[in-house]
């Protein structure tokens, strides 16, 4: 990544949703580290609202929880659709990046990390225990993207992530 | 067939909650009746019994994604009260102001543009795919970069008033727990003439449609109604944070005037009916036959005496001279929520030049007090938080009138006005026909689930019901 880019984390989900907060979570998680450089934003869900702050930087992270995922996490390379989902409520990352790109004229690269969840249904605060491991290999996995180890952060091994 | 038939409207879209229409046709297929059922049930009463009072503010976000921060200030209000303070410091009601009029401004922006504009501009008949703000975007890439502008800067205010821009914890029983440091004011106030130009042009924009639309906007929904608001105290100005209620007949006589909130009950029952779990209000001295009222945007046009702040106010006169009297239709609601947003800005920039909101006194204390009420005039309408705390500082009563309820009436006789003229003789439901009913719900509210605290999506579905009670169609829009 290059010396001075501008790097947003948007960690998205319901974390009154049980698994649903791992998006939340997860930003939470990379916000606690202060990495310079990288603004952490976290949402219930995206909107278009969102297109604004994503032009505005130079790297995109999503940050979701994911329903049969077969690997604690998957990250993926993430580009533009016009193809918008009807309605306010649900925006993917593909069409936020399309509306940063049609309003704003910039659509900087992205990733998308899906996170493996397994309980979404029960009104609840807090992560299972599945999804907390799943939460800390996702961490390790972004910060590796970002250019850091897991291993140099105390805070993460504090929390046991 | 003989006898009536029934028309169900399942799920409503583009309004928050969850909701039902069912229109009754008769032996000739006209329409005989038509209701807006609430089918989710509203716990939020009871299940906030227990919890102390210093959570109520943050805990009532949780009623409402759309507008938290009414519900904030409302449970903050009351919980003054409690707290024996009758008059906030200075920094403490200005940054509650600041706070309201910011997120006043965006939820209007957000009904005007993401979720009403699409049937505005394309027709109400247009298809489903292209009545969404993505549409709005593609169509007119302007118009959509200043809508998320102006809703990023109305939720910015929030943020740096409340803490967060969903859910924050600004309000505290007694005033405020920050204030606004300078750096923040300053880099508001590089935006804010730019935020009222383009308030103006969507004002505009939401006048130029009701003008230009005069036939469609008099014919759809358009029915005389009792108004009531919050005005300001002593001279009866449009004060969206706090004031006395005031409610006018359909002719503008007045039914009760500068009334202190804390005796509403007084003044308002609420009327319960087995096909819903939303209630319905009405006014005590007339009955529930005639006492029934709207609030909102156009019921504040109509109570306010005037606007104290200049641009709103030529619109707001601008407005009385097109009514020529109260405003009642449904539609030009809208240009009446755009004049409150010109309002909003012009108040947040007035407040951005006042040094108090950099003042340290923040909080007042008294002598506590067993009960508190705390009355705001929220994006959608009139908004009253009741509640009782015991001597353990725990919640052991709370009522809550919304704005979607104190509109539950006027909803129902909109849905009805609009099913007769469209609906009536017509065999099956179109997506045209629906969306006209959705229309005249959305120009009231796009959020259903503060009246009833219904979690997950809001459809709306509408039945068409025959004369013996028969379902004879029904029709979804899962958007």
């Amino acid at each position: 990544m290059p010396l001075g880019a501008r790097v947003l984390l948007i960690g998205y989900g319901n974390p009154a949703r049980g698994d649903d907060g791992l998006g939340p979570a997860l930003a939470e998680a990379i916000a606690e580290l202060h990495l310079p450089g990288v603004t952490v934003e976290i949402d219930y869900q995206l909107t278009v609202d969102h297109a604004a702050l994503i032009a505005a930087h130079d790297l995109v992270i999503f940050a979701d929880a994911a329903m049969d995922l077969d690997a604690p996490f998957r990250l993926t390379r993430t580009g533009t659709t016009p193809t918008a989902t009807l309605g306010s409520h649900q925006v993917t990352p593909e069409v936020a990046l399309h509306l940063a790109g049609l309003l704003f004229g910039k659509v900087p690269p992205a990733f998308t990390i899906a996170i493996a969840g397994t309980a979404f249904g029960a009104i609840r605060e807090g992560l299972g225990p599945e999804a907390r491991c799943h939460l800390g290999q996702a961490v390790a996995a972004v910060l590796e993207l970002l250019g850091n180890s897991a291993d140099d952060r105390p805070q993460v091994r504090a929390k046991g992530l | 067939m003989t006898g009536t038939r029934l028309i169900e409207i399942s799920p409503v879209t583009r309004v928050e909650g969850h909701g039902k229409v069912t229109i009754h046709l008769d032996a000739d297929g006209n329409v005989d009746e038509a209701r807006l059922h609430i089918v989710e049930f509203r716990g939020f009463e009871r299940f906030i019994r227990g919890r102390l009072m210093w959570e109520v503010p943050v805990i009532v976000q949780r009623l409402c994604g759309i507008c938290p921060v009414s519900h904030h200030l409302a449970a903050a209000k009351a919980m003054d009260q409690i707290a024996g303070v009758d008059v906030l410091p200075p920094t403490a009601e200005k940054m509650r102001r600041l706070m309201h009029y910011g997120q006043v401004m965006q939820s209007h922006v957000l009904h005007f543009f993401h979720l009403s504009a699409p049937d505005l501009l394309f027709g109400f008949g247009a298809p489903a795919e292209r009545r969404n703000i993505f549409e709005v975007i593609r169509e007119n890439p302007t118009l959509g970069l200043r809508a998320i502008q102006m809703r990023k800067f109305g939720q910015e205010i929030i943020e740096a008033t409340a803490g967060k821009k969903i859910h924050g914890t600004g309000a505290i029983p007694g005033g405020i727990n920050r204030n606004l440091p300078l750096e923040t004011r300053d880099r508001f106030l590089a935006q804010v003439d730019e935020m009222l130009a383009w308030a103006q042009d969507a004002l505009a924009l939401a006048r130029g449609y009701v003008e230009d639309h005069a036939e469609l906007v008099k014919g759809f929904g358009n029915f005389a109604s009792n108004h009531m608001s919050l005005v300001r105290e002593g001279d009866g100005a449009l004060d969206l944070y706090h004031g006395r209620l005031r409610a006018l007949g359909p002719q503008g006589t007045p039914i009760f005037d500068m009334v202190d909130y804390c005796d509403y009950h007084k003044h308002l029952i609420e009327d319960v009916r087995s096909w819903s779990y939303m209630k319905f209000p009405f006014i005590r001295s007339l009955g529930a036959e005639d006492g029934w009222y709207r609030v909102g945007p156009m019921a504040r046009m109509n109570t306010a005496s005037f606007i104290d702040t200049p641009l709103a106010d030529a619109a707001h006169q601008a407005l009385r001279a097109f009514s020529g009297g109260l405003n009642h239709s449904t539609l030009a609601n809208h240009w009446a929520r755009m004049i409150e947003v010109v309002h909003c800005v012009e108040k947040i920039r007035e407040l951005l030049h006042d040094p108090d909101l950099q003042g340290t006194d923040l909080v007042a204390k008294g002598e506590r007090r067993f009960e508190g009420i705390g009355v705001i005039e929220a994006p959608r309408g009139n908004l009253i938080h009741h509640y009782k705390v015991d001597e353990h500082d725990q919640v052991t009563f709370c009522n809550l009138i919304v704005s979607t309820t104190h509109n539950n009436e006027g909803m129902n006789r909109a849905v009805k006005a609009v099913a007769v003229q469209h609906l009536s003789g017509q065999p099956k439901i179109t997506e045209g026909m629906l969306n006209h009913v959705e229309v005249a719900i959305r120009a009231y509210d796009p959020c259903l689930s503060c009246a009833t605290h219904a979690l997950g999506q809001m459809p709306l579905q509408v039945e068409l019901v025959g004369p013996g009670g028969e379902v004879i169609d029904r029709a979804a829009q899962c958007l």
